[in-house]
């Protein structure tokens, strides 16, 4: 550097700083990413998702089946006659905050009265959509816990949310939608594929 | 550096002569000086006073004994059960480490909870320590983490669903929930994978950050010097010598004051650990001496006791999103405080009876909350947790409008001590 004073070149530091600054943070930026995407499900968690087949011939009316399906508990319950019949009752529906389950998760081909693909057999994801508990299944009406008027349904004893038999959630609860249905299809008449779409004409 | 040696008696210890050596190239005295024998703390400290050291104390236990159960623990879905086992029955004094370890995390939250308890009766939040107090909610909200990240590792069943609960409340987030709680799981449910990243988080990060932010905390406090339970500013006072008159060096007046404390705090500390470890299913849940299991959720699902309050708001709104919202709020509200409190006075001893009112109704629907908590979801118990979070909220919104209106008392120029 010569002797001579300098001038300070306001404009072209200040460029500089700016640009030194932008770039840095873009780099940073761009190498944040590859840290922040390894906390997505790996290649192993994503084969490990598979889908999953249950046989239902020896599932009884009036029982519930679980199966594990990327670790959730998938309910499978072959409804009774009278079961089903309470589905409809307006005693049911005037309680339901989702009866349509118009704001709830499940695939197209199961967005009907029963919310199953076929009416006997409801599959349902056994995962609370409050919180993520596991509802347990208390079918018998006027439940000694749950009151004179409970009709049966499932039951989450955590926060005390409450569904019908087709896993539509009551008023007043604090879980949001009915519990959710997982995709299914029927392989044959007593095998079901959990975790692949039905085909539906 | 020559004049100081020259100034220095001839004869000279060779420890004193290393010392010397030392710090003419680390300056450590000088450190030791600003921080403890030449920082003025106010000389009327009460009871109150203990727990910010005491919470220094639970840190330093937590770390060692963490590094020591690292030292034998699995952190694989696996193995991780049964090796929290082995370290309970066959690694040689393992039991007692572990103890120390759990009861700890209980001891911390209780002296955290009793150090902002107060903060809040003595105005310490207000200016100029406003950033004190927000690093100390950053170190509230990183023991938060930690707890949470820390109570997964022993794989039991309470483990798993309290996770399983927490991690969920991120998916209330409108659009981009479902993803977010997918990206922190990094499985479809709480999995190896899950377990493997939070031993991550409780044992490496967070532990890291809580200690920048206590460092950040103390040096942010011995900037503008300790508030006291007159919520007098000491150094308005000053003596010949240009110190505090009301002020006495923090060491060794209370360093010694604090080592009586620390005294009391062991006892109580070792008799949890010796006579109470699970202190009836409160420290350790009963329902997590069995392992995880991702099939059945235990029959009553609560967090340990230093999350109930905050579980109670969660679970008293009929709504998901605003359950969540409300819930975090009740933790966050609390940043606020400075600028929320208009009074003029700093401590509860000056201030009006709106002022104290609020902050017994407030430390009460604390309390409620934290019981209801931990009770089942029943709707008398839901009906008064909602009353009690109305109060709690109150305690925070309201305080603009009663700081402001609340008579206070004169306050003395000089700090009220009667010596003993």
């Amino acid at each position: 550097m010569s002797a001579e004073p300098e001038q300070i070149d306001g404009g072209r530091r200040h460029f500089l700083l700016v640009a030194t600054t932008v770039t840095g943070l873009a780099g940073a930026a761009a190498t944040a990413v590859p840290f922040l995407a390894s906390w997505k499900p790996s290649a192993r968690a994503q084969a490990l998702g598979a889908p999953v087949e249950q046989d239902i011939s020896k599932l009884e009316p009036g029982a519930v089946l679980k199966v594990n399906w990327r670790g959730q508990a998938i309910y499978i319950v072959r409804r009774t006659p009278e079961m089903l019949a309470t589905l409809a009752t307006p005693e049911i529906v005037n309680r339901l905050r989702d009866p349509n389950s118009e704001e709830s998760e499940q695939p197209e081909y199961t967005k009907n009265d029963t919310r199953a693909l076929k009416p006997e057999y409801l599959v349902l994801v056994g995962v609370c959509t409050h919180l993520g508990c596991a509802p347990l299944d208390r079918f018998q009406p006027q439940d000694a816990e749950l009151g004179a008027d409970w009709p049966g349904g499932f039951y989450c004893p955590c926060h005390g949310s409450k569904f019908d038999l087709a896993g539509r959630v009551f008023k007043d609860v604090p879980a949001p939608t009915n519990l959710r249905v997982p995709p299914y299809r029927f392989m044959n008449d007593t095998l079901v594929q959990i975790g692949v779409d039905a085909e539906v004409a | 550096m020559s004049a100081t040696m020259e100034s220095q008696p001839a004869r000279r210890g060779r420890m004193a002569a290393l010392a010397e050596w030392a710090d003419s190239r680390l300056g450590y005295s000088r450190f030791l000086k600003a921080h403890a024998s030449e920082y003025y703390a106010p000389k009327n400290f009460n009871f109150w006073y203990y727990f910010g050291s005491l919470a220094l104390l639970v840190l330093v236990i937590q770390i060692i004994t963490g590094i020591f159960l690292t030292m034998n623990y699995k952190p694989s879905a696996e193995d991780a059960f049964a090796s929290v086992e082995y370290i309970m029955r066959d690694v040689e004094w393992g039991w007692l480490i572990r103890y120390m370890h759990s009861t700890g995390a209980s001891a911390f939250f209780v002296v955290v909870y009793l150090h902002m308890f107060r903060g809040l009766m003595y105005g310490s939040y207000k200016n100029p320590r406003e950033l004190v107090w927000i690093f100390g909610m950053l170190i509230y909200l990183a023991l938060m983490a930690e707890a949470f990240f820390g109570y997964l590792l022993p794989w039991g069943n309470m483990s798993y669903w309290g996770a399983q609960v927490i991690v969920s409340l991120f998916g209330a987030i409108p659009g981009i929930g479902e993803s977010l709680v997918e990206w922190i799981r990094g499985d479809y449910y709480i999995s190896d994978i899950t377990l493997n990243r939070f031993f991550a988080l409780h044992v490496v990060a967070l532990p890291l950050a809580l200690v920048f932010l206590v460092i950040a905390h103390i040096l942010a406090l011995h900037e503008v010097g300790s508030n006291n339970p007159d919520g007098i500013e000491i150094k308005k006072v000053k003596g010949p010598d240009g110190h505090p008159v009301d002020g006495i060096p923090f060491h060794p007046y209370y360093t010694v004051k604090d080592l009586v404390g620390t005294v009391v705090f062991l006892a109580l500390f070792t008799s949890v650990i010796f006579f109470a470890p699970e202190m009836g299913g409160y420290f350790l849940e009963h329902a997590n001496f069995e392992p995880a299991n991702a099939l059945q959720t235990p029959e009553h699902i609560a967090p340990v006791w230093y999350f109930t309050p905050f579980y109670a708001i969660l679970r008293a709104v009929p709504n998901k999103l605003l359950g969540v919202v409300l819930m975090g709020l009740a933790v966050v509200a609390f940043v606020f405080l400075p600028w929320l409190d208009r009074a003029k006075v700093k401590s509860i001893r000056y201030r009006g009876w709106i002022s104290k009112a609020f902050l017994i109704a407030f430390a009460i629907s604390f309390i409620a909350l934290g019981y209801l908590g931990l009770q089942p979801a029943t709707t008398a118990y839901t009906n008064a947790a909602r009353v009690f979070a109305v109060i709690y909220f109150a305690f925070f919104f309201l305080m603009p409008w009663y700081s402001a209106i609340d008579k206070t008392k004169p306050v003395p120029d000089r700090v009220t001590y009667h010596a003993h």
